[in-house]
């Protein structure tokens, strides 16, 4: 029964099943009032703890799990957890109040300012101390990691980056360095600064709302909890050695082959299609990839003005309508490559290695 | 005034509130009356980072989290840690591990690095969920557009001190880690030697960018991790971002007050 169990977990927490199973559950509990509420939470945390709890008896998963600096990580799981959930509950209960037609608990207070002294001082004062009593309890139990002094020569397998860097790392699995350490790291940053310019929905500031900003909250915590902090807990935990996919309970077996071939979309369209060979040059043995990126980038955008995005190029305007849509599509091109290799085995859509393009 | 009232603490504490050299430092009475209090955010240079009255609904713990704060005071935090691990480790590749080991070993009290280490985690999580909050309130909206773009590069320069604070222990974790990570600049778009377009800056046939002109080359002082990068991370990671950041931080700051202090609705 525990072997099944274990296996079966091992199973779908390969990246293509946890991640689409992720997805499902996101957006599902996104649009479930219900679960933002103090009960169902403690359940999900009870869980949350007991499949842990639990599976530290596992010495394979014991083992990645308290590594040291793994430690943090975890921690930030739970934490990730509950500072969402205390957004969407506050968020869901100002939703319930302005569907009343009252106004938000932020626009409710009996008294709308207070002195800072007591009232501000004394609690960021009690934040610092208990911050600063974890943390030396934190440093005191936990030891910071040392390993063998540093040889030039001598690279561990599997070679991490550091961990809030592994997102990009496990990235590197679907696209080139060149754009998963580069471009889209880049494109994260501006993506970002680009936010309050480019969101021009003049509710919901200064308080928790839902209703009022459905489509920027989503996008928002798709980016944050799916493509950054699942794909951290991905990179941390369940890679191992060459990269490859390893279950929670799986030993980290250096000999581990992975089964799949993967295949460039010109051989998928010049041989297995066509049944020609590969043409010489490169201009047109690529020429169906560079086909495929286009119509995304260049067709995409005003095709999803005319449909669903309508309202958006309305309200903002050509300029800021293109900076938003590139962006998305941006942020889009990892799950659409992600799917694209786990269904079809694809490895590059472009393929250039003459001039490290790559994509 | 007699030995039996100095005895007294109430007494001797009115005592002392009476002297001139008390008087010098804190220009107000007891905070027990509004005035008073004011007073105490307004006459001292670190609490004047407050306004003196603040939204009420601001300061709910559970619509600030605190995690601004937070992230803040694990600056200082760091900053006084990691001034006190600069007096025993030197930056060299001869010294940079024995050092770290000495500083568990020898040094009383050793848990200093441990308290660095971890609190830099701690500030990556927290600086996060900061960002979370404020973006989950919509407080990046106008007028707050500007404190956000300098929190996006706060953010940046709290994972780049992270990265190159990374590498000072100088084992095995340390170089790997470092060398997966600057690996990426090498395909740098024209300006990484791997990266597309590099190969088309060339002149009379000669490469311009190669392995050792390139970003990661500059990055690292060097064709691989070793002694430069050891010194130029050990430099950006003790002072130029530092240096950087403390900057970014003071115009957040001012800038909460001056865009109308803690987001609250209109
Ligand atoms: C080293 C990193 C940072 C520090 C020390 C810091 C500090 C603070 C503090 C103390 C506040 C006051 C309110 C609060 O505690 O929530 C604040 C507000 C704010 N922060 Fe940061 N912050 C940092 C990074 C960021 C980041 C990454 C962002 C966004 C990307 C950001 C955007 C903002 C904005 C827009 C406000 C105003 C919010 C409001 O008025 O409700 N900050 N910051």
């Amino acid at each position: 029964m525990i072997d099944f169990l274990k296996t079966f977990i091992n199973t779908i927490a390969a990246p293509e099943w946890f991640v689409s199973l992720a997805i499902v559950v996101f957006f599902v509990a996104l649009f479930w009032e219900k679960l933002w509420t103090p009960k169902p939470a403690l359940y999900v945390l009870g869980a949350a703890v007991a499949f842990f709890t639990v599976s530290l008896l596992d010495p394979n998963f014991r083992s990645i799990v308290t590594k040291a600096d793994n430690v943090p990580i975890v921690a930030m799981l739970f934490l990730v957890g509950f500072f969402i959930w205390l957004s969407m509950s506050q968020a869901y209960e100002n939703d319930r109040r302005i569907g009343r037609g009252e106004k938000p608990m932020e626009a409710s207070e009996p008294v709308s300012k207070v002195l800072v002294w007591p009232d501000l001082v004394y609690t960021e004062f009690i934040c610092l101390i208990l911050f600063t009593v974890l943390l030396i309890v934190w440093s005191i139990f936990l030891k910071a990691p040392l390993e063998q002094p540093a040889n030039p020569g001598d690279s561990p397998n599997p070679s991490k980056a550091p961990w809030y860097f592994l997102g990009l790392q496990e990235m590197l699995v679907y696209y080139d360095p060149w754009l998963a350490g580069v471009v889209f790291p880049s494109l994260i940053v501006v993506g970002l600064m680009a936010i309050p310019f480019i969101d021009k929905n003049k509710k919901g500031s200064g308080y928790y709302t839902f209703r009022e900003r459905k489509v920027e909250i989503t996008i928002f915590l798709f980016g944050f909890v799916i493509l950054w902090i699942l794909l951290i807990a991905t990179g941390t935990f369940l890679r191992g050695p060459n990269w490859n996919f390893f279950g929670p309970y799986e030993f980290w077996d250096v000999g581990k082959l992975p089964p799949l071939v993967n295949i460039n979309l010109s051989e998928y369209f010049w041989v297995k299609w066509l049944n020609t060979g590969l043409p010489k040059g490169w201009l047109l043995r690529e020429a169906p990839g560079f086909i495929v990126v286009l119509l995304y980038l260049l067709t995409l955008p005003p095709l999803l003005a005319r449909t669903l995005l309508r309202k958006y190029y309305e309200k903002l305007g050509p300029e800021r309508y293109a900076v938003m849509v590139i962006l998305l599509l941006s942020m889009g091109a990892l799950p659409v490559k992600m799917y694209l290799r786990w269904l079809f085995n694809l490895k590059y859509i472009i393929a250039i290695p003459e001039y490290f393009f790559n994509i | 005034m007699d030995l039996k009232e100095l005895l007294d603490p109430k007494k001797l504490l009115s005592y002392v509130r009476g002297t001139q050299v008390y008087k010098s430092a804190f220009r107000h009475g007891m905070p027990e009356n509004v005035r008073n209090r004011a007073l105490v955010v307004l006459s001292n240079v670190f609490l004047h980072l407050h306004p003196s009255r603040v939204r009420t609904s601001g300061i709910r713990l559970k619509y600030t989290w605190c995690m601004g704060g937070l992230s803040f005071f694990i600056f200082l935090v760091e900053v006084i840690t990691g001034l006190l691990l600069m007096f025993y480790y030197r930056p060299t590749v001869e010294y940079a591990y024995v050092d770290i080991i000495d500083l568990g070993e020898q040094v009383p009290l050793g848990i200093m690095r441990e308290l660095h280490r971890w609190g830099a985690h701690a500030m990556v999580i927290t600086v996060w969920l900061h960002m979370l909050r404020v973006f989950m309130t919509g407080s990046y909206k106008p007028p707050r557009e500007f404190n956000w773009v300098i929190g996006v590069l706060l953010l940046v320069l709290t994972l780049l001190l992270s990265f190159t604070g990374y590498l000072l222990p100088w084992d095995q974790l340390a170089i790997w880690a470092i060398t997966v990570g600057s690996n990426m600049a090498r395909a740098t778009p024209f300006l990484g030697h791997e990266g597309p377009g590099a190969s088309l800056l060339a002149l009379g046939g000669v490469n311009l960018v190669h392995s050792g002109s390139d970003v990661r080359f500059a990055l690292l002082g060097g064709r691989f991790v070793g002694a430069g990068a050891l010194l130029r991370f050990y430099v950006l990671h003790c002072v130029a971002i530092p240096f950087v950041a403390t900057i970014l931080m003071s115009i957040h700051f001012w800038r909460i007050r001056k865009d109308g202090g803690i987001s609250g609705p209109m």
